[in-house]
């Protein structure tokens, strides 16, 4: 096992994806994703990769964009607005089904809005962003540790299902530092033989591409892609479960959200409140299983997000709406309380689960 | 066992590097770890802190909004969080900068000039550490220098091994004061 280091978050995903194999990063600096592209800056160089400052997202996006048309590995990262510039080339890299690596250190918005952390952008990456029909894998990483697993992990997945896959964190994750241990990347063969990498004369033109005027073409594309999906939401779930076993409130919370629900999970238990935390890890694919499993035995849920309600209406439409789910909330960069989570818990566990 | 640390004061006193110092030392002792440091718009001349979490179960969440070890070098971080500390916590002052005393009789009050003290040295700028060897010694945490020693080598820059030998001197002018 390697030593475990002090690191960033930011720093944390900048080291796993060169240990994953990514030689070639594109971005544009913005608070608070800023030493991602700081630590690329510093070390591509010498390990002969390219680190390139875009002259914008919408440049660096693109950039990714070819670089993934040739097979190799590549990233870019940014924060809410950026990500926004990035939205065309995110549709683009859906069309033409090439694997990428997005990060996204989320910061309050709409607009410029502020740098401190939110999690509103949770409809552009779970819902599009881009336009047309399209996902993304989206992992939402709780602590530094996972920055580096969730990065590593992002690469397989869009190799294995040739898509974009991002990494959803805020500006907590970012900016703190945790102990990590950077691992090893499991060595896996990814099919490349869809790259555009010269054919020597040897193969027929391999060519990446978007554009389907035919709409039969273009449907067919569409229902081939969505096939993967259904794998996808089939096999790549992933969540945790904390004091679930005998929970009858479930909170749902990610990122930076799941660690202050868990401080008031731990003070409500000490109340002799039932109540346990799911937290989802990949947000698409949502956890649908798993919550659908607490909803046979919690009388209600509890979403605690950084936003106005955006995952709400995932937890809803995961359990049928069979269980009341309410909401505890900050925005605009804020951050609830432990104490603010725990009132709710306690109101939700003294009603019964009706909200009101 | 679990202590929480915030660390306030100027952008520029070094108060990510004492919490980083901390939190390291935390992390070589085998303890759960976290650093959070405030990057807001307040670093730009306000007020800057980080918040440390070191504890023998796992973090959960990296923010301080009530510490037991409050470290404060401006007035303006004293008003802010005096009133959060823990009851039973203990407060660091920089009493060159900070002139009040601390309000609260349910804490322990610390009173360091440590501007003062790390210019007369020749130490200038390094009052955050003086501060931070006082939290050690108060904590029961500066006994084994070695460890303190091997902690602080870990997190001076390696292009600068010359402010090992004055960090140093710093965190045991503080244990002495």
């Amino acid at each position: 096992m390697a030593e475990k280091v002090l690191m960033k978050g930011n720093e944390a995903i900048a080291e796993a994806a060169i240990e994953a194999g990514c030689r070639h990063y594109f971005g544009y600096p913005i608070t608070p994703q800023t030493e991602v592209a700081a630590y690329m800056s510093k070390r591509m160089p010498k390990i002969g990769g390219t680190f390139l400052q875009a002259e914008s997202e919408i440049a660096a996006i693109n950039m990714v964009y070819g670089v993934a048309s040739t097979g190799k590995r590549v990233m870019t990262s940014s924060s809410s607005p950026g990500i926004s510039l990035k939205a065309e080339g995110l549709s683009y890299l859906a069309g033409a089904d090439l694997p990428a690596l997005v990060v996204n250190v989320q910061r309050g918005g709409p607009g410029l809005g502020g740098i401190q952390p939110s999690q509103s952008d949770y409809f552009q990456a779970t819902k599009g962003g881009g336009h047309g029909d399209y996902r993304m894998i989206v992992l939402a990483p709780a602590s530094v540790q996972e920055m580096a697993d969730l990065t590593m992990k992002g690469f397989d997945l869009a190799d294995k299902y040739r898509m974009t896959a991002m990494i959803l964190a805020d500006g907590t994750m970012g900016q703190m530092m945790e102990p990590v241990e950077i691992k090893k990347p499991e060595n896996q063969d990814f099919d490349k033989s869809w790259a555009v990498t010269g054919t020597k004369g040897q193969r027929a033109h391999n060519i990446v591409n978007s554009l389907f005027l035919s709409p039969e073409v273009l449907e067919k594309t569409n229902f081939e892609r969505y096939e993967r999906y259904a794998m996808i939401e089939e096999n790549e779930a992933m969540a945790e479960r904390y004091m679930m076993d005998d929970a009858e409130i479930c909170v749902v919370a990610f990122g930076i959200a799941a660690r202050v629900a868990k401080n008031a999970i731990v003070e409500a238990r000490k109340s002799g409140i039932k109540v346990g935390l799911i937290r989802p890890i990949t947000l698409w694919p949502f956890p649908k299983k798993e919550l659908a499993r607490a909803a046979e035995s919690c009388h209600s849920f509890l979403s605690v997000e950084l936003s106005m309600g955006q995952m709400i209406e995932d937890i809803r439409l995961a359990i049928d709406c069979k269980r009341p789910v309410a909401l505890c909330n900050r925005a605009g960069g804020i951050i609830p309380s432990p104490e603010e989570v725990y009132a709710k818990i306690a109101e939700l566990a003294k009603n019964g689960g009706c909200d009101k | 066992m679990t202590n929480e640390y915030l660390i306030a004061g100027f952008g520029g006193q070094g108060l990510l590097f004492a919490g980083k110092f901390l939190v390291n030392k935390g992390m070589m002792e085998g303890k759960e770890v976290s650093w959070l440091p405030s990057y807001g718009p307040e670093m730009r001349g306000g007020t800057a802190n980080c918040s440390v979490i070191i504890s023998d179960d796992p973090v959960g969440s990296p923010i301080v909004s009530k510490p037991n070890v409050l470290m404060v070098m401006n007035l303006p971080s004293l008003d802010k969080y005096e009133n959060d500390v823990k009851a039973g916590g203990k407060i660091f002052v920089d009493s060159s900068l900070i002139e009040r005393k601390v309000q609260r009789t349910d804490v322990e009050a610390f009173y360091v000039p440590a501007t003062q003290m790390a210019s007369d040295a020749g130490l200038t700028g390094l009052a955050n550490m003086i501060l931070a060897g006082k939290i050690l010694k108060e904590l029961g945490e500066f006994e084994d220098e070695e460890a303190v020693a091997a902690s602080l080598k870990k997190v001076v820059s390696v292009k600068h091994p010359e402010m090992y030998e004055k960090n140093l001197t710093a965190l045991k002018m503080g244990r002495d004061y």
